[in-house]
């Protein structure tokens, strides 16, 4: 490092944009997986297209990556710092995400005139305003990629595959740090191609030296302060990774077999991924022939004595609906994870919403109630996974575990946990030969009926989709036999609020407004109430990841403030449901439906509106 | 190698030892009743324990069936009772897995979890009821209705050509089918034994009469003074002679089925084919499956092979991925890779 004044700073987003395939997932994971390493807290958040490989050099081809690094990070984070830009069209759609002042660096090489064009400029896109507004690095980055090939002996295509790692040199090179962890994981990667690590390194050590000799960002350097977290051992996991293992701790916990029958569906396809690489763990993993063969097959384990799950997203879950009231009729425990995408149908598949919350509450035929529970960080969605099985296994009923896709894909740090210390699960498994017996014989405190698994001595019985008498369990089409079970059945999911946490409320308790969310969206609430208080503004946050039951408490919460205002990523499904519930305390509403995170800019914005009226 | 992993019964059971407490509520001459009656007659023969049968439905008449049967039993939703085999199946392959159907259940609604399941070839064995109708609903057209025939929904005639059975599990590579009749129970008793020991998924097609909403519909071949004529018994290794007096044969003519006579033209048992059920290529078993018209209907087991089954793949690769494995427990998982100290 020359003459160089390093900034301090609590945090610093980065965010890595170029075309399909040019490796900006890669780069930012690696900055990501650094920075971690180094002492930093991290968030990131992947923002690609739905299409695999979309035309080169378009605006539909654009992929990006955001990394939030700093002290104590709550979300992937709103505008960035530092913008890669590694073609014209990923600088014409990112230039919106980055901060006035943010340093940009492009890959100058790629702004050929018929690249300019493709993006949609009708004249050159470094105007005298963008030039004076931000640091703008005009990087010659394919050239100094081919050069370092060509020295090597490597034809231009293969060296046009490391560019990324030019980017990454410079980005390290302005954010202090070496380039030590990427080298390792280089070596471990492609242990059997020294040539290709031997490549890798030096555009990497280029892109470092590059920037060294560059005066123009050497005011930009920036050091961002350490982690200030909870002692422990710590590493960095997306939510779909984390909801796997979530499911893996509690069937390990619970004494049982993981069954997962699940379909391809984006953005859940990570959580069946992770658990097939599981089996030496007793993960079994069955890629159904659709989304409802996915469902019934872990009902049928479910049946058979497995802790069950299927995973998918909202489609996905349509498609599960009339299984989901089996599952109910039939009282299995099975887990439903639904990663959230933007809906209707096909919708946003890889952009991220939380408007599937009407569809897990009321989406099925009959009075079918479910167990809803929500994660809230990427992190979190492991110990929420966990409790959505200990929910489902203890209180035999299906259980729709809520994540979406900032969640899914994002990554945050995770203090890693011992199984030992999470808490106990206890399925009400039936004893063999017991001759009391009975399908649908109940817990009178819990409801909750008892498990006879098949191969068991003594307890053979039939269960299915029709009504079945109380108790015994035979077919049964008496009138008021059909109303019992329906209040058994819901009144089985009430109770659960007995089992479960009040709901607490964060920031100012004398508060003027009470802010509420749920699921995904807490990173940017929390950071926004904060903020507000530390304005000077009274402001209280409560964060919701029970949804059905509600925490028994929620009253006592909402009657204690004047103004309420409910935020989600959809057009009000929450905070209907609390109207419903609660018709007598008045509640804002702030939604966004564009398939995109809230930003903290925003919700302040709205906080300040709604304090002001 | 074989892997049986289903446990057998220490003591001898019988018919009475699997007949439930539940009253049979089909209607009086309804072929269900006889076809319960040879699952009935099948079990003790099987020596499995009554705790590791499992009875698996879907919705229809004959989707009732699990309640008749004292075993564990579970009674789906329309369609599905495949996919929910397939889950009770592979999370406990100690259980004997046995799937009733309809023809609407298995091959309208759940038709894409019939051909799943059999390309797989998991361990379970299927009967199809076939009484080319929908009864529970009351009388509908089912895929494998009759081309043109009048039922409530197709009131000037279907204009849907009907599937057969046969010719969607082979197309699914199956490697077990058999054609079964209600009314000749020992036959199905036989043909369900066969079954039961095949190791993969099995498929026995029972044509089965509904008394009320489709009467007659397979009597052209199963009444008993046409039977012998209109049906031949394919038995592996024997020559395909059928008819009332013994007479008539199947025997290759260029790329086709021909009905012959024995004694005329000189035609001798030498020149008619002999069923191999084991027969890899599923092409005969296709055309012997598919006669129909002037020839008669196959009934018997047409197809029978061994292959790799999927619940023991399932299994070992499990074993295989566990004994090779440095993660012992979730914990070396949750510390595995790159981990840090704060």
């Amino acid at each position: 490092m020359s003459n160089s004044q390093v900034i301090k700073k609590d945090d610093l987003v980065v965010r890595f944009a170029g075309d399909s395939g040019d490796g900006m997932q890669l780069s930012g994971t690696l900055f990501s997986d650094a920075s971690a390493l180094t002492g930093n807290d991290i968030a990131t958040f992947p923002d690609y297209p739905a299409e695999i490989r979309a035309p080169h050099n378009t605006i539909a081809g654009v992929s990006g990556f955001q990394v939030h690094v700093g002290s104590h990070i709550y979300s992937s984070g709103d505008k960035c710092d530092i913008l890669v830009a590694m073609n014209p069209a990923s600088f014409k759609s990112n230039l919106k995400w980055a901060k006035k002042g943010a340093t940009i660096i492009v890959d100058i090489d790629t702004f050929t005139d018929e690249a300019i064009e493709k993006a949609g400029y009708t004249s050159d896109p470094f105007t005298e305003e963008l030039m004076v507004a931000y640091t703008i690095v005009k990087a010659p980055i394919s050239s100094f990629t081919k050069k370092i090939g060509q020295e090597r002996g490597v034809d231009n295509k293969t060296a046009d595959k490391c560019r990324n790692m030019f980017a990454l040199g410079i980005i390290f090179y302005l954010t202090n740090k070496t380039l030590d962890h990427t080298f390792a994981y280089l070596e471990r990667k492609f242990a059997k191609k020294p040539a290709v690590i031997e490549l890798n390194k030096a555009v990497l050590t280029e892109g470092y030296e590059y920037a060294d000799k560059l005066e123009l960002i050497h005011s930009k350097i920036v050091e961002v302060a350490q982690a200030d977290m909870p002692k422990g051992r710590y590493r960095n996991i997306t939510g779909n990774v984390a909801t796997a293992w979530g499911l893996l701790a509690a069937a390990e916990r619970a004494g049982l077999k993981l069954f997962l029958g699940s379909y391809p569906i984006t953005p859940a396809t990570d959580v069946m991924i992770e658990l097939a690489k599981h089996k030496a763990l007793g993960a079994k993993v069955f890629q159904a022939e659709d989304e409802i063969a996915g469902i019934c097959s872990a009902i049928g384990a479910s049946y058979a004595g497995a802790m069950a799950c299927t995973s998918t997203s909202g489609p996905g879950l349509s498609l599960k609906s009339e299984a989901l009231g089996l599952a109910v009729m039939t009282e299995l425990p099975l887990v439903v994870v639904d990663v959230q995408r933007g809906g209707p149908s096909t919708g946003l598949p890889t952009k991220t919403e939380q408007s599937d919350l009407n569809q897990a509450l009321f989406g099925r035929n009959g009075e079918a109630p479910c167990i809803v529970v929500a994660a809230s960080s990427s992190a979190n969605c492991f110990y929420w996974a966990y409790n959505a099985a200990k929910l489902a296994l203890e209180h035999m009923t299906p259980v729709i575990l809520l994540t979406d896709g900032y969640l899914g894909n994002g990554t945050q740090l995770f203090r890693i946990p011992k199984v030992a210390d999470l808490p106990a699960i206890n399925p009400p498994i039936a004893k063999a030969n017991d001759p009391d017996y009975m399908p649908y014989r109940r817990n009178p405190e819990t409801l909750v009926r008892q498990w006879a698994i098949p191969g068991t001595e003594g307890l053979r019985h039939r269960i299915g989709g029709l009504e079945k008498e109380d108790g015994k369990g035979s077919v049964s089409t008496d009138p008021e036999n059909h109303r019992k079970m329906v209040y058994n059945r819901q009144e089985k999911v009430n109770r659960v609020a007995n089992y479960i946490p009040e709901q607490e409320v964060m920031g100012n308790p004398d508060a003027d407004l009470l802010v509420i969310g749920w699921g995904g969206t807490a990173g940017a609430l929390t950071l926004a109430v904060e903020e507000m208080n530390n304005e000077g503004k009274k402001v209280a946050y409560t964060h919701f990841n029970y949804i059905m039951p509600l925490p028994k408490n929620t009253e006592d919460i909402l009657k204690k403030y004047k103004k309420i205002v409910v935020c989600e990523l959809n057009c009000g499904q929450f905070v209907n449901y609390l109207r419903m519930n609660f018709p007598q305390y008045p509640m804002h509403q702030y939604n966004k439906v564009m398939g995109l995170p809230f930003e903290v800019s925003e919700l302040k914005e709205m906080f300040n509106k709604i304090l002001g009226e | 190698m074989e892997r049986h992993f289903v446990l057998e019964s220490d003591v001898e059971l019988t018919k009475a030892d699997f007949t439930s407490d539940q009253m049979v509520k089909w209607c009086p001459g309804c072929g269900d009743h006889a076809i319960l009656s040879s699952l009935l007659n099948v079990f003790p023969k099987t020596h499995h324990k009554k705790e590791n049968i499992c009875m698996v439905s879907g919705i229809g008449c004959s989707s009732r069936i699990p309640y008749y049967v004292d075993t564990y039993g579970f009674h789906g939703i329309h369609g599905r009772a495949c996919a929910i085999a397939s889950g009770v199946k592979l999370a406990n392959p100690s259980l004997s897995v046995w799937i009733n159907m309809g023809d609407g259940d298995s091959m309208a609604i759940g038709g894409n979890h019939l051909i799943h399941i059999v390309r797989r070839n998991l361990d379970v064995n299927i009967t199809i009821f076939n009484n080319q109708i929908y009864g529970l609903t009351k009388g509908q057209y089912s895929p494998t209705t009759k081309f043109g025939q009048i039922t409530k929904t197709s009131p000037y005639g279907t204009i849907d050509y009907p599937f057969n059975p046969a010719e969607l599990i082979m197309g699914a590579q199956g490697t077990f089918y058999a054609r079964a009749l209600d009314v000749n129970p020992k036959l199905t008793t036989d043909i369900m034994l066969q079954a039961a020991e095949h190791y993969g998924t099995s498929v026995v097609e029972v044509l089965q009469n509904c008394v009320i909403f489709n009467d007659k519909t397979h009597a052209a071949i199963t009444d008993r003074e046409v039977r012998d004529d209109k049906t031949i018994l394919l038995e592996h290794g024997k020559p395909m002679i059928f008819g009332k007096n013994r007479d008539k044969g199947i025997r290759f003519n260029g790329t086709s089925l021909e009905v012959v006579t024995l004694g005329e033209n000189g035609i001798t048992e030498k020149d008619l084919l002999v069923h191999d059920e084991t027969t890899e290529d599923t092409g005969i078993h296709m055309m012997l499956a598919q006669m129909k018209g002037d020839f008669p209907v196959a009934i018997g087991v047409i197809r029978s092979v061994k292959k790799g089954v999927y619940t023991q793949m399932f299994e070992e690769q499990m074993e295989e991925v566990k004994a090779a494995s440095k993660y012992k427990c979730v914990d070396d998982l949750l510390n595995s890779g790159d981990t840090w100290e704060i």
